[in-house]
């Protein structure tokens, strides 16, 4: 059961060589693999789109889509086919390759990192050796792609939102490299495989030192998918719809695709790096990949429910003042852990971790909410 | 208290919602979404919506007499009435004409409260609605009739007080003519 | 590089274009304009921005105007009472008080006792449906994707509910005439409206724990859009702005009009004026508005619910010609103060008409509040502003 998948893909290609000859083979195994990440990606993304519908609605006390197939399943064919018949409208000033390239372009890597997660034991699709790296490179190849896009619309209010766009990313990229270092100071190696069978006696997250650093990366992969709170690019902010204003029809489809395959992505990755990946007791390894991704995405679409947007200035002060000192120190709180060991690390590291927290709490006054007096007249 | 309390809390009352949303009732913070149009809810009675004329037995003995009250007072003049006259020419107390049209109506209710011959009332049908632009609003004396069946159906307790008037107000009145043909009747005997 | 600075314009606070000092920068101008989701209505700010920050706004409205002033002037005094109706349609119970108590005053009417706590339940109820809508609408603009607006709404579909149940239409009630209500409201709505009241602060409570003390919502809301109190004074804004800057004047405790003198509670007053303050303010004046309801449910007398000299006006509205002379009244809208000026010419029309709209004369120092603030500060400030463009344009 456990390996499942594993057992269907050799018996296929056993199928194959039979009559066919050995490079056949290897090429077929790479188009299984890769065939199988692609429907996946295309998959997900359409039910994760009515799975947020319906979690948001049920937050609101509300059903979400319902009409179209029992329980709304069929709502993302049927959004599917709404995005492939719309006009496809391209201003007349715009750079028509930037304009062509930029949904194209942002698909691209949003697919590609999928090859690197540990779906369960003995499935990734290409265990590299450096494969976080290949991760954080993948995906700040997203932040030039949002620049294009909305420096190619050629209006005032796309580029101001792709500038916006830009700057967050680039200032979210910092703090989440910097939150990984205590995970690779732990495994030794950048392999996601390895991390993973790195955490077969203890989860990361239990530790005080993996605990902030799961915080810190989830926050920050949250900005990387510009996901509330920290949707002011996209979401419709005080101007329009921001960088993807001026596409439309299967082009803005590629760019929401994108978004929520960066967002399953940053899920799987927490739960690779902190919570485990596939390990886990009796039930098969990918089965438990999947409950922990999705209660990951439930939290994602929890925040976008429940919490305000924030401002562009807060939202990079945030990320510069507050989460890069404390990853920062929480390299240093993982150094002792790992260094002393034992009750003794863990104690440390503890109190490393919440006096920086507080102290930065103190030096960022003003986000912390003020006391008000208010008076009671007659 | 920590930086992020505030977050977490909102957050939880969010979850809250989230689970309440599957197994308690609307009154307690469930779902209350009413699936249209398979399911309804039930107007309540003084809804108005559009008007519509009264008329007691049939379509004949309409209780309108055509005073064009509802028409001076209504507010954005929706109402258009012409009098009935008989062959000779001189006018009944009937309409030939009565149109309202329901694009400009406001659903007010002042013609509801200034007929003294409880003829128009306003109605409950609020699912009228149609493609053609030009005159499938435009209701005309056919469309408005409705019998006082229908009126006790959508709004007892007011058609009651309504049908409680009018028959005090024709025993009075019978009272008052078998009192007239008593007096006549005496007046008769007496010069004999 | 343009100036459009003159010489008088920021008395309060001294602000450099940053184009100034070293760099050759050029202004942006645009629109936030008539079609867009944040503001509240078709209403249209024309903004200079350098780079993020508003160097002037200038408000544009008037794309809702329906002539409702002189429409009045036309009709007879009765058939204006659903016109007011959509002057605020949030708030229609509050635009027929003025309106009736207008008329009563020019016509030396009274109104049983009754009637006047009843119109006192609906106008209480009002604010709150009235508030909470505003709080969800200020969150839909700060981004919060809904989830207030939705909550809100379910107890402002309850306060609904009685609304038709009473007067016949959810939000255009038409419901009070002159010298009282139009129809009497039975044991059950009463039972009705105190099981509202019953489970409102609970409500207050569950609102209060998902906001007021969130840190994004605090980050984005204090010290954001400050209103000075002698600057909110001299420009006559009324309302719950006001009591967030300090000052203590609201007109039930100040005109002591219908019967709020025999109530006992309390305004609240907020301390530096700005949008959290405004937003504070208002989830207290909830809490009191609930106190004034459950006592005027506790002591709600019977009797009548229009004065008997009126009841032949309501057949014949076209015969109600008051005295010849002028009248203004005014009402402790939840929006500020709404008030109505009728000047009589002994006809059956009025002979001058006016409204004054509290969202209007509110909206005269948006700039002021949003000079040196980013764009999307000024979008929050116009949210806590609290307009309807109904009653903006009449």
């Amino acid at each position: 059961m456990d390996q499942l998948f594993v057992n269907l893909k050799n018996m296929a290609l056993h199928l194959i060589g039979v009559f066919a000859p050995d490079w056949l083979v290897s090429l077929s195994s790479i188009l299984i693999s890769v065939g199988a990440m692609t429907f996946l990606g295309i998959f997900i993304m359409m039910y994760l789109t009515l799975m947020e519908r319906k979690v948001i609605g049920r937050m609101q006390n509300r059903i979400g889509p319902n009409r179209v197939g029992k329980w709304g399943l069929l709502q993302p064919v049927a959004d599917a086919i709404k995005m492939l018949t719309k006009e496809d409208i391209v201003p007349e000033p715009a750079d028509r390759l930037l304009h062509f390239l930029a949904p194209v372009m942002i698909v691209i890597p949003a697919l590609l990192i999928f090859a690197v997660i540990p779906f369960g034991r003995n499935m990734t699709a290409l265990d590299l050796n450096v494969g976080l790296l290949y991760f954080f490179a993948m995906s700040s190849t997203t932040t030039m792609v949002i620049f294009m896009a909305g420096w190619g619309s050629r209006n005032k209010y796309a580029s101001l939102g792709g500038m916006r766009s830009v700057a967050q990313m680039i200032s979210y990229e910092v703090p989440m490299v910097l939150s990984v270092v205590p995970v690779l100071l732990s495994v030794g190696s950048l392999s996601t495989g390895k991390i993973v069978e790195a955490q077969a006696d203890l989860w990361f997250v239990l530790t005080p030192w993996g605990f902030f650093a799961c915080v810190i990366f989830f926050l920050c992969g949250v900005a990387e998918c510009n996901r509330s709170p920290f949707d002011l690019p996209e979401a419709e902010s005080e101007i329009v719809a921001g960088f993807h204003t001026e596409f439309s029809g299967m082009k803005f489809a590629l760019f929401y695709m994108a978004e929520f395959m960066n967002a399953f992505s940053i899920a799987a990755l927490t739960a690779t790096l902190f919570l485990g990946g596939w390990q886990g007791p009796l039930l098969p390894s990918w089965l438990w990949f999947i409950l922990k991704t999705y209660s990951l995405l439930f939290v994602m679409m929890w925040f976008r429910g429940t919490l305000p947007r924030l401002r562009a200035d807060q939202m990079m002060g945030l990320a510069w003042k507050f989460l890069l000192p404390l990853a920062l120190v929480n390299i240093l709180a993982a150094g002792l852990h790992l260094y002393l060991g034992g009750p003794a690390g863990f104690a440390s590291a503890l109190i490393i971790l919440l006096g920086s927290f507080m102290g930065l709490s103190k030096v960022n006054r003003s986000y912390v909410p003020e006391k008000r007096e208010y008076v009671l007249a007659d | 208290m920590l930086f992020g309390m505030g977050i977490l809390r909102g957050l939880g009352v969010t979850l809250k919602n989230f689970f309440a949303s599957y197994y308690k009732k609307p009154e307690e913070g469930g779902l209350f979404t009413v699936e249209y149009p398979e399911k309804r809810l039930p107007v309540k009675e003084r809804f108005r919506n559009f008007p519509f004329l009264v008329y007691d037995t049939t379509p004949e003995n309409m209780r309108c007499v055509a005073c064009d009250i509802c028409a001076k007072e209504c507010p954005p003049k929706c109402i258009y009435i012409v009098r009935d006259n008989d062959e000779a020419g001189r006018p009944l107390k009937k309409p030939a004409i009565f149109d309202i049209d329901f694009t400009v109506c406001m659903n007010c209710g002042i013609c509801e409260e200034v007929c003294p011959f409880d003829a128009i009332y306003m109605d409950h049908e609020f699912e009228i609605a149609d493609a053609n632009r030009l005159d499938a609003l435009l209701y005309n004396l056919p469309d408005l009739l409705k019998p006082n069946d229908y009126f006790q159906k959508i709004r007892p307790n007011d058609a009651a007080q309504v049908d409680a008037r009018r028959l005090e107000a024709e025993e009075k009145k019978k009272a008052a003519v078998a009192a007239v043909k008593t007096q006549a009747a005496a007046k008769d005997i007496k010069p004999e | 590089m343009e100036k459009t600075l003159q010489s008088g314009d920021f008395k309060e606070k001294s602000f450099v274009l940053r184009g100034e000092r070293d760099v050759d920068t050029q202004t942006l101008e645009i629109n936030v304009g008539p079609q867009h989701p944040s503001t509240h209505g078709a209403f249209r700010m024309n903004i200079l921005l350098d780079g993020e920050t508003v160097v002037r706004l200038k408000p544009v409205m008037g794309y809702l105007h329906r002539n409702h002033e002189q429409i009045a002037e036309n009709m007879s005094y009765a058939a204006t009472m659903p016109y007011t109706d959509r002057l605020d349609y949030f708030s229609s119970m509050s635009n027929n008080f003025g309106y009736a108590m207008c008329v009563e005053k020019l016509a030396s009417i009274e109104v049983p006792e009754r009637a006047e706590y009843i119109r006192v339940i609906m106008a209480e109820l009002t604010r709150l449906v009235n508030h909470v809508s505003l709080i969800g609408f200020l969150l839909n603009d700060l981004g919060a994707f809904f989830t207030p607006v939705v909550y809100a709404f379910r107890e402002r579909e309850k306060i609904l509910d009685i609304f038709e149940e009473v007067s016949g239409s959810r939000m255009m009630c038409n419901y009070l005439r002159f010298g009282g209500v139009k129809t009497d409201i039975g044991a059950n709505t009463l039972e009705g409206i105190k099981k509202i009241v019953r489970a409102f602060p609970a409500f207050l409570e569950e609102f209060e724990t998902l906001l007021t003390k969130n840190e994004i919502l605090c980050m984005r809301c204090q010290n954001i859009g400050i209103l000075r109190p002698e600057l909110a004074v001299n420009a006559s804004i009324t309302g719950p702005m006001l009591r967030a800057s300090g000052v203590n004047y609201d007109l039930r405790k100040v005109d002591k009009y219908s019967v709020y003198d025999r109530f006992s509670f309390k305004i609240p007053l907020g301390s530096r004026g700005d949008v959290y303050d405004r937003y504070f303010v208002r989830i207290l004046e909830m809490h009191e508005s609930v106190k004034i309801l459950e006592q005027a449910l506790k002591d709600i007398p019977q009797g009548d619910i229009i004065n008997r000299k009126m009841a032949p006006f309501v057949k014949a509205p076209r015969n109600f010609k008051p005295a010849v002379g002028e009248a203004y009244a005014r009402v402790e809208a939840p929006k500020g103060e709404l008030g109505y000026y009728i000047v009589s010419d002994g006809t059956a029309q009025p002979w001058r008409y006016h409204v004054r709209a509290p969202s209007l004369i509110n909206l005269t120092i948006l700039e002021d509040m949003c000079l040196g603030q980013k764009l999307a500060d000024a979008i929050v400030i116009l949210g806590s502003v609290d307009i309807v463009l109904g009653e903006v344009d009449h």
